[in-house]
């Protein structure tokens, strides 16, 4: 577990230093711009809009950084060949996949308290721009913690893509692999047509097969709860719970197939 | 090395400036056989390509409905052309079926006659007609679609059924059941469309549909005082067998006090004896006034 801890603080501390960490301030910029360009065009919605696209950059960031750094992870140091003398220390070969996740996942972590932080910040100062019979007809109060529900969905949407990146970069090149991550993404999005496929089809083995993938594939668009926060819909704990039980259950699968599928590869 | 390097920058960075003021005083690249060009017409088909974007994207083909509607109808262009505004609010309420000004405001812009508006109350009622199929309790998109009836399609019957329908829903003002029971009784007149009016006026929540009543008051305003300002003509006609040269001729026969202004600040005009509302007044143009329910 020690060795899990040392492997995912190196990555913590390298990301830092390939200033990952930069994208909080894009991240700041473009919340604070847009925070003061949105009161000029959007006809009073403007508590809205903000809301809507702090939840999406917060998202968006995450997004990018758990694709592009997950999947350069393990393929860096099979590249500089840094992995013979990683290996060659008390570093067993699951422990170096699940110490780069966990390092990866605390990079996002931090990344997005960073991020959310802000973003309460941002909505703290708006909400001081309002008279009080504009605050009275928003569905819920600029610095809403109910917003919370939607970021933790976020945070397990984000470490489940991770978990995909580093099981593709466990086997192959970072171009394919951000190409099936993103796909996969993409694809989870998707998953309730692949439910209703039986209903546009005729042929029942691709009803089967389509319903088959329905619970295989990871279902994405079950993390995201932005737009029922934004209007301050109920999102019930039971709810919460049972996504972020999913989210986690897979990651462990994916996490045990990366680390079978590293602790067969030949490095001679 | 690092000199040259910064001036080189600045040199380059003021020429991308300059080349761009002078591409913009040479007006732009040539303009494209259309301005008003949507990519993407069909909600279903956005709906899936938006993928966890849905609520940013509505904001944004909202924040386009406002451009295009503000854009088009401040143009001075004699053709206004408001055709992406529906698209553009259907896309925006179905990637946000909750986004309830855009259901709203849309209603308004929709209704709106040429050259304000492209005066399509049928689709500002589709419009709202959608917005309660997808939330059946909003009781202010049935009091809109009556009032799209009343002052638009001045159809005082369906405008009636359509308040009553509003007063049974759950929250709604009590007032609406008086509101659905006058109009049936005395749909188009002035006095009702004043209180319809004075009713969105305080109730609405949202400050640009509060505006929008309170300029809808003004005009009715306006033609309340063209009204007495015509009596005073015809009579002045009547009595002195010509028409008054200007409002002077009035004030000293004792029919006005002053210089008539109308409610935006802005005095009527005195033609050959026909009052009107000065071509430059923001009230203009006055509404269609409403037929009375035969």
């Amino acid at each position: 577990m020690r060795v899990i801890g040392y492997v995912a603080l190196n990555v913590f501390k390298e990301s830092v230093r390939d200033r990952v960490l930069y994208s909080l301030v894009a991240f700041a910029v473009l919340l604070i711009g847009a925070s003061y360009l949105i009161g000029q065009l959007t006809a009073g919605q403007d508590m809205k809009i903000i809301k809507d696209l702090g939840l999406a950059a917060i998202a968006t960031f995450g997004l990018l950084i758990a694709v592009f750094i997950g999947i350069g992870l393990v393929w860096k140091e099979v590249e500089r060949r840094s992995i013979y003398s990683i290996l060659s220390k008390p570093v067993r070969r699951h422990e170096f996949i699940l110490g780069k996740y966990a390092g990866l996942a605390l990079t996002l972590l931090v990344n997005v308290a960073m991020m959310t932080a802000a973003f309460y910040l941002v909505l703290a100062y708006m909400d001081t721009q309002f008279e009080e019979n504009v605050r009275a007809i928003w569905p819920a109060p600029a610095v809403d913690p109910g917003m919370l529900r939607a970021i933790a969905l976020i945070v397990v949407e984000l470490l489940l893509v991770t978990a995909i990146a580093i099981f593709f970069s466990t086997f192959s090149s970072p171009l394919l692999s951000a190409a099936l991550t993103v796909g996969l993404w993409v694809i989870g999005h998707f998953n309730a047509d692949l439910r209703n496929f039986e209903a546009v089809v005729d042929s029942p083995a691709a009803a089967f097969l389509a319903r088959a993938l329905y619970y295989v594939l990871p279902n994405f668009a079950a993390f995201d709860v932005k737009a029922q926060v934004v209007y301050a819909l109920p999102v019930p704990v039971s709810y919460l719970v049972t996504t972020a039980a999913y989210g986690a259950v897979y990651v462990g699968v994916l996490l045990a197939g990366a680390v079978a599928i590293f602790a067969r590869r030949d490095f001679k | 090395m690092r000199w040259p390097a910064a001036v080189l920058l600045v040199l380059l960075g003021g020429g991308a400036v300059a080349l761009q003021a002078v591409h913009e005083r040479r007006g732009g690249p040539p303009a494209s056989a259309s301005e008003n060009l949507l990519y993407v017409r069909s909600p279903e088909a956005m709906r899936r390509l938006a993928l966890s974007y849905d609520a940013l994207l509505a904001d944004l083909y909202w924040i386009r409905a406002v451009q295009h509607y503000g854009g088009t109808r401040l143009s001075t262009d004699p053709r206004k052309q408001y055709d992406l505004l529906y698209p553009l609010l259907d896309l925006t309420t179905s990637l946000d079926p909750r986004f309830n000004l855009a259901y709203l405001l849309g209603a308004i812009f929709l209704s709106e006659e040429p050259p304000g508006g492209p005066g399509r109350p049928d689709l500002a009622i589709h419009l709202l007609e959608k917005g309660l199929r997808a939330q059946p309790e909003k009781w202010e998109f049935a009091q809109w679609t009556g009032f799209v009836h009343y002052w638009w399609r001045q159809d005082y019957e369906e405008a009636a059924a359509w308040f009553g329908r509003a007063a049974k829903l759950p929250g709604a003002p009590s007032w609406l059941t008086l509101v659905a029971a006058t109009t049936l009784a005395q749909g188009g007149s002035r006095a009702s469309s004043r209180a319809l009016w004075q009713d969105i006026a305080r109730t609405a929540d949202q400050e640009w549909s509060r505006n929008a009543a309170q300029h809808r008051l003004r005009q009715l305003d306006a033609m309340d005082q063209l009204d007495q300002l015509r009596a005073a003509v015809t009579v002045y006609r009547d009595r002195t067998g010509t028409p008054p040269d200007g409002w002077e001729d009035l004030r000293r026969a004792g029919y006005l006090r002053g210089m008539p202004v109308d409610p935006a600040g802005v005095p009527y005009r005195l033609v050959d004896g026909a009052v009107s509302l000065d071509p430059g007044s923001p009230l203009n143009p006055l509404p269609t006034e409403p037929a009375r329910l035969r």
